[in-house]
């Protein structure tokens, strides 16, 4: 065996040899194959021998340990196994049941699921009207164009700022006479331009967290040949302070429903217990564990938290598809089109966790509540 | 087997079940255990099944003081022993294999074990044919029967039955009975409580009678041999 190991290494290496450096690159396999003979030929020597005696020696050392080991895993899974179909099976016996309990689980868990989802697209749709974001900058007075050109042109340099524009007082004026009608009056009174330079900056988008910006203002603010700095996007920022308090109103109404499901579930399971309690009497003086009986209604609990968890996805879903079309007829109306809102697979991910977690939690509570109380007699 | 020592169960009302009961069980014996309603049968077969425990006193059985089981090993403790109903209390949503292989899906054994076991037992219960049948559909001798197979398909070592015969007619109730001493005959430890006298005369086995929840023993003329025995 190990001389036919070493014949063969000696054919490979020999064949090695004669590739030319060009043609080696070109076929990279052989490199690992020629590493492969390396180790088989470590393997033939005295060391590796060593080392495949001392793991064959491990290995003969430990099966006993591990076999039995081997064997509990193998029927444990055999028992979950039998009790998940079962448990499927029970459920489907009564479908109508089954389907009308894990629709309350569902509705309960499409609610919060639903506000959440609008709330996350509205977010989503607000962060782009940080876009708009712009600061406007009311120079001094006295404060020439000139000047106010030569600031421009050193904020220019802040890596903050994308773009800044200049609107000079003589511009100011012919904007503000054209917009509000006064120009034969300003003419008439021939007084000294009342406006100041104003710089427009508009931050880089980089920085368009509303937080970024602020700080950009505060620091604007501290010159001193600013009069005010004005930060247009004030609005937004109550939105968002807003917005805060609507997702925790949704996260108290969560919990609100988690709370119910739980009790759902409880209920369920309490009364498929009662239902079952001969059978649970019969099987305890059999010598059932708790775990043994507890084992089908927990599998049952999370059945109805999963299948609850899918309605629920099922529910917003529909919901958000029927709001589609009005939608877009309304965004329509404001000149912009809106994106069709759907639950993605994330949001069936959370649902699917969270009632499978309720469905686990509620049907263990129910069951250590009544397993200790059911005695055979 | 099963050894009773000064044993005593008051219940919380100040009502004495049983009264300083001492007994002796030995291992592959058939015990009768008699006396009127409210004697305290049902309760010392629960002591045995450590569904409740003895106020005072000691109870051994197979070797271990059933006082000082633990309620996490309880399940285990009643794997050694197969029970016996009036009613059979079978699982009426279940065939009757299914019912019959209960104890060994509680204890774990693999698919293939329990076909042969649970094929065994309803073989020697003469309801081989009717395994995939459901309980409702039998006869209340077959029904006990089916339960009978319950209670041994497991290999118990003690098998414990509850008046197994009080809703059968004489000849059922023979039947079951012989079906007991079968099972006696490779090993079992056998209880059964009954109040049926005559099956007890026809059986010839040793009878522990209770009266008011006090041990009396009643094995008068023919089963004074018996006892002596220890048969």
């Amino acid at each position: 065996m190990r001389n036919n190991f070493h014949s063969n290494a000696v054919v490979h290496s020999k064949k090695h040899s004669f590739r030319t450096a060009a043609n080696r690159r070109v076929d990279r396999r052989t490199a690992t194959h020629g590493e492969l003979i390396r180790i088989t030929q470590w393997l033939g020597s005295g060391a590796g021998r060593y080392l495949l005696v001392i793991l064959a020696g491990i290995e003969a050392f430990t099966r006993p340990l591990f076999a039995p080991l081997k064997r509990i895993l193998r029927k444990w899974a055999a028992w979950h196994l039998q009790v998940i179909f079962s448990s499927i099976g029970k459920l489907a016996e009564t479908p109508l049941t089954t389907l009308m309990t894990a629709s309350v689980i569902g509705i309960a868990l499409a609610l919060p699921a639903g506000l959440y989802v609008l709330l996350e697209n509205a977010q989503e749709i607000s962060h782009g009207w940080e876009d708009t974001a712009q600061i406007s900058l009311f120079l001094k007075i006295d404060k020439t164009d000139d000047d106010a050109r030569a600031i421009a042109r050193t904020l220019r340099k802040h890596p903050v700022l994308e773009r800044v524009d200049v609107i000079t007082r003589s511009q100011a004026l012919a904007e503000y006479q054209q917009l509000s009608g006064f120009q034969t009056l300003f003419n008439a009174l021939d007084v000294e331009n009342p406006l100041p330079s104003v710089l427009v900056l508009y931050p880089a988008p980089a920085y368009t967290n509303l937080i970024a910006v602020q700080q950009i203002v505060e620091e604007l603010k501290k010159r001193d040949d600013v009069e005010i700095a004005q930060f247009d996007l004030q609005w937004l920022k109550r939105l968002y302070t807003m917005m805060e308090l609507i997702q925790r109103v949704i996260l108290g109404l969560a919990v609100l429903l988690a709370l119910g499901v739980l009790l759902i579930i409880g209920n369920t399971i309490r009364l498929g217990i009662q239902n079952r309690r001969e059978e649970i009497e019969i099987t305890k003086l059999f010598g059932a564990t708790n775990a043994f009986i507890r084992r089908p209604f927990l599998y049952t609990g999370l059945w109805y938290g999963l299948l609850g968890g899918v309605i629920a996805w099922f529910l917003v879903s529909v919901f958000f598809g029927l709001l589609h079309g009005p939608l877009n007829r309304l965004a329509a109306l404001y000149y912009t089109d809106f994106p069709p809102i759907f639950p993605g697979i994330d949001t069936l991910f959370i649902l699917l966790c969270a009632g499978g977690v309720l469905g686990l939690v509620g049907s263990w509570v129910a069951v250590g509540w009544q397993l200790g109380a059911i005695e055979p007699s | 087997m099963i050894s009773f020592y000064h044993v005593t169960k008051r219940y919380p009302q100040g009502f004495d079940a049983l009264k300083n009961v001492t007994f002796e069980i030995p291992r592959g014996d058939m015990i009768f255990l008699t006396g009127h309603s409210g004697a305290g049968k049902s309760t010392l077969l629960r002591l045995i099944a450590v569904i409740e425990r003895s106020t005072h006193g000691k109870i051994m059985i197979d070797g271990e003081d059933v006082n000082k089981i633990s309620r996490g090993r309880i399940p285990y403790f009643r794997r050694k022993i197969g029970f016996v109903f009036q009613s059979p209390r079978l699982l009426m949503d279940q065939s009757v294999f299914d019912n019959v292989a209960l104890p060994l899906v509680i204890a774990g054994y693999s698919r293939r074990d329990i076909t042969r076991r649970v094929r065994a037992a309803l073989d020697k219960v003469s309801l081989l044919r009717k395994e995939s049948a459901y309980p409702i559909t039998l006869s209340g001798g077959e029904q006990q029967r089916v339960g009978i197979a319950r209670s041994v398909v497991s290999k118990p070592t003690i098998l414990v039955a509850d008046e197994p015969t009080g809703n059968l007619d004489p000849k059922l109730s023979r039947e079951i009975m012989l079906l007991f001493r079968q099972f006696n005959q490779f090993g079992v430890t056998v209880l059964i409580a009954t109040h049926d006298i005559t099956l007890i005369r026809q059986m010839r086995s040793r009878v522990l009678t209770l009266q008011n929840g006090s041990l009396v023993f009643s094995n008068t003329t023919d089963f004074s041999s018996t006892v002596d025995n220890g048969q």
